[in-house]
Formats: structure tokens, sequence, C-alpha cells
């Protein structure tokens, strides 16, 4: 406080011009980020301005940018036809069964792999963040001619079925939501659960009464992860699946809403928007969960 | 214990990620109807094809070009964002993060949209400006342009929170002690703010590289490989040879090329959460 005083006379001149750099800074920096924020919600918000229009007002090509009659006949449509409602139902079922079996696998090999030091844990945790990194672009073509062999050996029926993909989606959400909750159950203090163990609690108690309580943060994000990365995959369902009634809401609107070469932009945009609500609703409520999520895999183990 | 507990994610693993890992190799040995074995024969045949040649090329070209300008403008758009003070910053971030949140296929929906040959709303917009209608998919440059730019809008995004995340955990102090010793706003960035983001820069850099590398969403709606393949990526590719002219063999060959360089960035990944997971 006294060195403040005294300093007084002296530095206030050069505070005054860094306030003043800074008040610049900030003017800039606001400038740039609108130009940014254009760039990037351009595509949304066109979405939305051409879901409001009819085919009409479409192809009369006026004001891409504007809607003159708006109308919401394009989601009336839509949400009355069976066909879009069975994407989306199968996309709803098939995300909702996948978090569940994601955390099914994760969470107890997690819990293993953060707790208890056994022979190749180590390499067992490098294995599953490498597994991360191996992308859907490489097994889709093995994985569809073992499905077919599978199918031929056992006579189940495996290939154009909807549930397949719940078996084939694990393999992108298990290993990440694995390697961020190794992060969060081993930043949970040791004596936290020694003391549980000493009390007489079984390992399976110490896991559902503290690490997953008190991990839970990161538990959500995980949630989140597995559930976006299923409701947006694109290329298993487009391989996998053909008939219209076992499409999810990517492949779905991709194929069934372009018919030939004719392009129903209103029901294209409408459909994209729809398929886009559900991860965008989640985000808009849990911000916080989902970008924990997003920095773990890097910041964190 | 320990392994009852592990034993569903390593099946996982073991069924679904490695065998079919494995599997592709020995899919790649065969010929067309799969029922004889060629050796290295489909791997010569690519080498003789122009467009495998070209795959290769766009490829490298796509997925470096993209990666550079997401790394640029997340870089860029991180430090506006963390000058704008806190309620606001929260508003701003949530705001910008939304290409990454919305699924890919749907967003190029829109983007294609955008594109469209004749509706074009980016040409009604530039019309005004004198400028003529630009064929975004249907020109081999513009199509490439196209399909980079919607990566960059698509990707950059995560850039941008992972480095705003990283310019959070610098201390003010270093920027304090830089500012005394006299350092103007570039110094401060190359000698405090890199060196401190360094491996949050470099492992987001290579993992996004697999990601780019790996792309099919994006090129497969936009412009399905066209005009006359140029635009096609190994995945894009492999999906047409693969599975539309279900010649699998040779599909499985194409992902294959994928491996090194996707090993390559695994191999420095892994060495730089190694190094992080030491110094924490």
């Amino acid at each position: 406080m006294s060195t403040m005083a005294i300093d007084k006379a002296g530095p206030t001149r050069k505070l005054g011009s860094m306030s003043r750099d800074r008040a610049w800074a900030l003017r800039w920096s606001y400038f740039f980020l609108v130009l940014f924020a254009i760039f990037f919600l351009t595509p949304p918000v066109y979405m939305v301005i051409t879901s409001l229009k009819s085919s009409a007002e479409i192809s009369a090509a006026t004001n891409p940018w504007w809607v003159f009659h708006p109308t919401l006949s394009n989601y009336v449509e839509l949400l009355s036809s069976n066909q879009f409602l069975r994407f989306f139902w199968n996309s709803s079922i098939i995300s909702i069964v996948v978090v569940f079996v994601t955390m099914l696998i994760s969470i107890p090999a997690a819990f293993a792999l953060a707790r208890m030091k056994f022979w190749g844990s180590a390499t067992l945790a490098t294995g599953v963040f490498l597994t991360y990194l191996i992308p859907d672009s490489l097994l889709f073509i093995p994985l569809f001619k073992m499905l077919a062999v599978i199918q031929d050996f056992t006579g189940i029926t495996l290939l154009n079925r909807w549930y397949v993909l719940v078996f084939i989606y694990p393999t992108l959400t298990v290993p990440f939501c694995t390697w961020i909750m190794i992060g969060y159950f081993a930043s949970i203090p040791k004596e936290l659960d020694e003391a549980a163990i000493i009390d007489g609690a079984s390992w399976l108690q110490t896991l559902l009464r503290i690490f997953i309580p008190v991990a839970l943060p990161g538990l959500i994000a995980a949630t989140i992860f597995a559930f976006t990365v299923s409701w947006a995959q694109f290329l298993y369902p487009l391989v996998f699946t053909t008939s219209v009634d076992q499409l999810v809401l990517p492949v779905g609107i991709t194929t069934t809403l372009i018919k030939g070469d004719v392009f129903n932009w209103g029901q294209i945009m409408t459909g994209a928007l729809l398929g886009a609500a559900p991860p965008l609703i989640i985000y808009a409520f849990l911000m916080d969960y989902y970008i924990a999520g997003l920095t773990a895999g890097a910041t964190k183990g | 214990m320990a392994f009852v507990l592990t034993l569903p994610l390593i099946l996982l693993i073991a069924l679904l990620v490695l065998y079919p890992a494995f599997y592709s190799l020995y899919l790649a040995t065969l010929n067309k109807a799969m029922t004889k074995f060629v050796g290295l024969g489909n791997f010569t045949f690519l080498f003789k094809r122009e467009t495998f040649w070209m795959v290769v090329k766009q490829s490298c070209i796509f997925a470096i070009t993209a990666v550079v300008f997401k790394a640029l403008i997340g870089f860029i758009v991180a430090h506006f964002v963390h000058n704008i003070p806190g309620k606001k910053q929260r508003k701003w971030r949530g705001m910008l993060l939304v290409p990454w949140v919305i699924p890919p296929a749907m967003s190029t929906l829109a983007w294609l949209w955008l594109f469209d040959p004749s509706y074009s709303a980016f040409n009604y917009t530039l019309s005004f400006f004198g400028v003529g209608p630009i064929p975004w998919l249907g020109e081999t440059f513009w199509a490439r342009f196209s399909v980079i730019l919607v990566n960059v809008w698509y990707g950059a995004p995560f850039f941008l929170i992972m480095y705003l995340a990283a310019l959070k955990s610098v201390p003010d102090q270093l920027y304090e002690a830089a500012a005394i010793d006299g350092a103007n706003w570039w110094q401060k960035i190359w000698y405090v703010t890199l060196p401190m983001m360094r491996n949050i820069i470099a492992i987001t850099t290579l993992f996004s590289l697999i990601v780019t590398f790996a792309n099919f969403d994006i090129v497969r709606i936009l412009t399905s490989g066209g005009p006359l393949d140029t635009t096609h990526l190994f995945a894009t590719w492999a999906f047409q040879v693969g599975i539309q002219s279900s010649d699998i063999p040779l599909g499985a060959c194409v992902s294959l090329f994928m491996v090194p360089i996707l090993a390559v960035a695994a191999i420095f990944i892994l060495r730089d959460v190694s190094k992080r997971g030491n110094e924490a």
C-alpha cells in the first residue's frame, strides 16, 4: 500500500496509456469477433431462413437472405412424415443405447486402469488412447466384409439393420470416454477410497458410492461426447444400412430428401436443422460440461 | 478382478478395432471376387493409376491447408475472445463453438445449398460487387477451395477452444514481467505465449491432422469427389471403389494408404501426451 502511495506521481501516465491501449484492444477484438461470428454463423442462420420458405419462394429466387412469406409448412410436413419420424426414432434409440453401452464398458475399465496396477495396465491405457486415433474411414470396409461373413455364417441378418450400429458405434465412443474417465478417476485423492475400504466397502461400493459421484462432471462430459458422436456418425450407417426404414437422420436426410436431381431445399434445411437440434440443445444447457469434455482429451491424463 | 473390469473394453478393441484392421490387410491381397490371393497386385495396380496419385496429392493438400488455416484462425480468434471480459466472453465462446456442435453431415448440407449452382446465396451477394457467378463446386480449383473452406469452418472452433483454455493457463505474471522488460505485443506472443502453449498446439494440430486426413462427410456430401475425381480424399475414394463399385479388396487397399501418416502423427501425439503426463 505504502509503495503505491509513494509512486503515485510517476506511473499514472503510463498506466493511463496502458488502459487506453487496452480499450483499443477491446474495440478491435469486438470488431474482428463480429466478422468471425458472421463467418461461423452464416450456415446455421441460412438453414433457419431457408427452412421458413415455401418451395415457390425458393424457386422465385428472391433475396436469399430474407423471408418474405414465412411459413412453417416444411416443419409440419416433416414432423408428420412417418419416414422422417422413423429416422429420428432410429437415431434416438441408437444414440441412447450406445451411451449406456459406452458407460457400462468405460466406467469399470477406467476404474481398474486408474486404481489397480496390474500386468499390462500401462500398455492397455496407451492402447486405449491409440484406438481413439483410429478413424472410422480406416475400418468401414473390413467391418462391412466382416458383417457380411458373419451374416452368411450364422444366418443372423446384420447388414441393413439399424441395431448393428449399436455394436459398431462403441468403437468410436469407448476409447475417448475411458481415456477421460481415467483422468477424472486418477484425480480423486487416494485417501477417499482407502477410507471406504477400511470401513469395509467392496470395490463395487467404492465405485458406486465414491468414484461415480465425485467424478460426476467427467461422467456428464463423457455422456455428452458419446451421445453427440453417435448422433452425428455418418459413414458407418451410410455403408451398413440402405433400406429407408433402417436409416438414421444424417443418412436419411442426405439420401431420401434429395430425389434424383430434384432438391427440395426448404425441406432439406428443415430436416438438417431438426437433426442438429438435439446436440445444439444439449450444448445450450450443458456448455461447460461439453467444453470440459472437449479439452479433457489433451489436458487430462 | 481388474481383468474382469477391463475385459469388455479389451474384447471391444480386439474384435471390432484390431481384428478389422488386420483383416483389412488380408482383404487387400485378394482379387475383386475375393477368391484368389494376388499378393501386392492391388497395390501395384493402384500405383499405375493416375487417379490414385491425384487422391494422394489432394489428401495432402486438403489436410495440410485445412489444418494450417484452422490453427491460425483458432489462434487469432482465441486471442480476441481472451481479451473480452468475464460474462461476455462466455457468450462469445458459446456462439463461436456452434459450427463444431452441429453434426457435420447436417451443416455440410447448408453449405451445399449456399454453393448451389443456380441459387447460390454467395453468388447473389457477390453479384452486387460485380463479382461474376463463381462455380463453387463445378470447377476443380473452386471445388478444392470449397471443401477446404467448409472443413476450416467446421474445425476452427475446436482449435479456438483448445487455445483459449491454454491461454487461460498462462500466468499473468509472465506477461507483467515481459511488459516490465519492455516487450512489445509481438515479443510477448513469440517469447511467452507460444512457448507456454507449445504442447497444446502440438497435440491439437496432430490430432486435427489425423481427423482431417481421414475426413469423409464433407467431401462426400459436397462433391462426392467430383468434378472428375479431383476432390477425392482417401476415405471418399475408398468408399467409391470399395462399396459403390463393390471392389472390396481395392477399397481396403486404398484406405490402408492412410496408415503411414496416421501412425507418424499418432507417435508424435503419444510422445507429447506422455511428456505432459510427466510434467504434471
